[in-house]
């Protein structure tokens, strides 16, 4: 089941991503929903490439589930993709949806994240197909990707449930050789009505959860003897249980160990591991985060070595994974050179958050933070940021504040226009329900920036390219009961001033929205570089604490022991914060020289 | 094991770091081999650091170089490289651009750029190769192309043929970007490795 019978074409080096992508055009999925989240965005941007395929942004995953849970109910193969804090606002749907089950197939795929490369935390959502009682299926490599959706989707329809294929950074943004096939056209059977199946009402639902128990005792017989799992190696000495990413690691460190490789990671068949356990000497079980697979082998009643050895935080690697089962540390590795300075990622020259931020640091507010580019403005710097939780949770976070001070000390939150539509509105209709006075900035950049500069609603763009209505945040805002509504250019840091002041000191709710669009999207080849003038700059150092990487110091010239400002003509973008912060006036146009 | 060989492509967000080791790996699938790369996203052209696996062989199992087993490492900067040297091998090479792109810590003053960062990673590196892939890349004629002048350079150390290097830059590459890039990648190939630490670094 799990290697097609029809893969032909000549092998390319995908993605797991796009294994995704093309195992679930070939199952014939006819729609596709996501919110874009690192590691899981290109999943999306490929299906949105095939024909055939109604591939969309949703404003969250939570919509993005639903809107997938109505074209399974109308026979059609659906899929979703979400990072792993995606789940999170997904999981209403997604838990009673393992109750009512499906009708065309639909596959939910989270990409998980150890070592926080791009999150603000390594949740395992291995443990949504155990709280939602769903099978769950993990990849390998980007030729299982593809051939464990096609394999999910069978699963789905053949055990009436929704199934999660779960992924790693290492897995969607690794490439390797993938095979794939052809697609197979599936017509949708339309809707049949069955009210007892989809109305969760408590009386239906209690004759749900009984068929809900009963699928996964059947899953896990079914466990015992796909070749969604396999045993390799001759048994004996060292045998390790491993899944994901972590088999390659296996692989690579200890080619003499027998390897249970578990492709269908739930439920397990007790059978089938504790057959493999009694086959070999020592047993290993080897997982990155939690000891998810652990705790159920240690419930059949088996000794193994895991979590005492395995490290529960970050990410794995070979080095580690052969350091755990050897017990030792194998290779000492050689030392890099010391004292090099680091280099994180900050926000690129010109970023309109910038001007923000800038001005925030003056008004000396609390700053509630959220996900996006903006973040970035929490390094120095700025140190503009002062919470950053999870999509949306500024808004309210400010009112819960407010509320706790009684008003005392002036709260803003920022959030940014993607992240707003995903879960900020909510929030600020809590501030105007609720009697706060809050101010709301909205960094109206005109696109989804982190993750790689996708449209929204606020664009009115689609991912297949339709141009629509685009949102109106200056409507919505008064639409809710915001009076105090204004818009400010961040380029212009007085008027981005004037603004702030006035809506902070209104006793009410008022939203700001900071709107420029960002540089990488918008990339004029018109904007004049600047330069500073260096018989003019007194190296007080003022512009630098915009932290713009386009400026940096030089050193100290002829009698003076101090170090002047330059301007990288290359990265500058023109515009002209610096100059508006330098007291000297010494930061002028480059042109002309 | 040994039969794989492990090139680690370092430098910072924005350089082109992600198509370099697409073009490097389609060259190597195309050459016969199992290919696997690695690399992260979303920080990519934000300015910082990023780095890229590409391991090639009869049978490629995990994506990341285990520590210690670069065999080739390919930066695209100079820091980049320094960080990166501990994970060579004692007899790899190190194939170094001499652009130099300071951190925002050095511009503000706050940590200073390391000026003998070549000759302490030829300290620990058996060969050092330095190519000033900037100058190459404005003498192809766009100085954006430093990415592919390394590719260039990096090419001599492979058995990939000229001509599967031509098709897949062909086939990655529009019609507007090729020709620059067909340029910039044969200066690099050409050779202007150069081994002077005399040279002042080159500033983007």
């Amino acid at each position: 089941m799990a290697k097609s019978a029809s893969a032909r074409t000549a092998p390319r080096l995908l993605s797991g991503n796009e294994g995704i992508a093309r195992g679930a055009f070939e199952a014939g999925v006819r729609v596709a929903c996501a919110y874009p989240g690192t590691p899981s965005t290109e999943i999306l941007e490929t299906l949105a490439t095939f024909p055939g395929v109604h591939a969309q942004w949703s404003v969250n995953e939570k919509v993005a589930l639903e809107v997938a849970i109505g074209a399974s109910l109308a026979g059609a193969r659906a899929l979703v993709a979400m990072k792993h804090v995606g789940l999170n606002v997904a999981s209403d749907p997604f838990i009673t949806f393992s109750y009512t089950g499906v009708k065309g197939g639909l596959v939910v795929v989270t990409a998980d994240d150890p070592g926080m490369h791009s999150s603000q935390n390594e949740q395992d959502n291995r443990h949504y197909a155990r709280l939602g009682k769903v099978p769950m299926l993990e990849p390998s490599d980007s030729q299982e990707a593809r051939d464990f959706v096609l394999a999910a989707f069978e699963l789905s329809e053949q055990y009436d449930t929704p199934v999660l294929v779960r992924i790693t950074t290492r897995i969607a943004h690794s490439r390797s050789r993938v095979e794939a096939g052809e697609r197979r056209e599936r017509e949708p059977a339309g809707f049949e009505s069955n009210r007892e199946k989809y109305v969760m009402i408590p009386a239906h639902a209690r004759k749900r959860h009984p068929i809900v128990e009963d699928r996964m005792t059947r899953l896990a017989e079914f466990a015992e003897s796909t070749d969604l799992n396999r045993v390799e190696g001759n048994g004996g000495g060292l045998g390790v249980i491993t899944s994901g990413v972590s088999y390659q690691y296996v692989k690579e460190v200890c080619p003499e160990a027998s390897i249970l490789k578990l492709g269908l990671t739930y439920p397990l068949s007790a059978r089938l591991v504790t057959e493999f356990a009694s086959d070999v000497d020592q047993l290993f079980v080897v997982e990155e985060l939690d000891p998810f697979l652990e705790e159920q082998v240690r419930a059949m009643g088996l000794r193994l070595i895991g979590k005492e050895r395995v490290p529960r935080t970050g990410e794995l690697n070979p080095h580690l994974v052969r350091s755990a089962v050897r017990g030792v540390a194998a290779v000492e590795a050689r030392p890099g050179l010391s004292d090099l300075p680091p280099r994180p990622p900050v926000m690129c020259p010109g970023c309109p958050h910038r001007g923000v931020f800038h001005v925030l640091n003056q008004l000396k507010c609390v700053v509630f933070g959220d996900i996006g580019c903006y973040t970035l403005g929490v390094l120095p710097p700025l140190a503009a940021l002062d919470t950053c939780i999870c999509m949306g949770a500024g808004v309210g976070n400010a009112l819960g504040m407010e509320k706790a001070l009684d008003g005392d000390r002036p709260v803003v939150a920022v959030i940014g226009d993607s992240t707003f539509i995903h879960s900020g509105i909510t929030g600020l209709i809590d501030i105007v329900y609720n009697d706060g006075h809050s101010t709301i900035i909205i960094l109206d950049n005109a696109t989804t920036a982190m993750t790689g500069h996708q449209d929204h609603p606020g664009t009115g763009r689609t991912l297949q390219g339709r141009e629509g209505p685009a949102l109106r945040f200056e409507e919505l805002a008064r639409a809710v009961g915001v009076r105090h509504v204004s818009v400010v250019d961040p380029y212009d840091l007085a008027g981005t001033r004037r603004a702030l002041e006035q809506a902070i000191d209104v006793d009410e709710p008022a939203v700001v929205i900071s709107r420029h669009p960002c540089v990488l999207v918008e990339r004029r080849t018109d904007s004049q570089p600047l330069c500073v003038d260096e018989e003019r700059c007194e190296a007080c150092g003022l512009c630098l604490r915009l932290g713009c990487p386009a400026l940096a110091t030089v050193p100290p010239r002829g009698a003076s022991r101090k170090r002047k400002a330059r301007i990288d003509p290359v990265l500058c973008r023109g515009c002209r914060m610096c100059a508006q912060v330098c007291k000297q006036e010494a930061i002028v146009r480059a042109g002309g020289e | 094991m040994s039969s794989i060989t492990n090139i680690r492509i370092v430098g910072v967000g924005g350089q082109g770091i992600l198509l370099a080791s697409s073009l490097l790996s389609e060259a190597l699938l195309h050459s016969g081999h199992d290919v696997k790369t690695t690399e992260i996203h979303g920080m990519a052209q934000r300015g910082g650091s990023v780095f890229t696996d590409v391991r090639f062989g009869q049978r490629v199992y995990s994506p990341l170089i285990p520590e210690g087993s670069v065999d080739i490492l390919v930066a695209l900067e100079v820091l980049e490289a320094g960080r990166h040297v501990g994970s060579l091998r004692e007899d790899g090479t190190a194939l170094v651009s001499k652009q130099t792109i300071p951190p925002l810590a050095v511009a503000l003053g706050a940590a200073e750029y390391p000026d003998d960062l070549i000759d302490r990673i030829g300290a620990v590196v058996r060969t050092v190769e330095v190519i000033d892939a900037l100058d190459l890349a404005r003498k192809a004629g766009n100085v954006r192309t430093a990415n592919t002048v390394v590719l260039g350079a990096l090419s001599r150390h492979l058995e990939a043929s000229p001509e599967v290097w031509g098709e897949v830059l062909r086939a990655r590459l529009g019609a507007r970007l090729l020709e620059v890039n067909l340029r910039a990648f044969e200066l690099g190939r050409a050779g202007n490795a150069e081994r002077d630490s005399q040279a002042e670094p080159v500033t983007s």
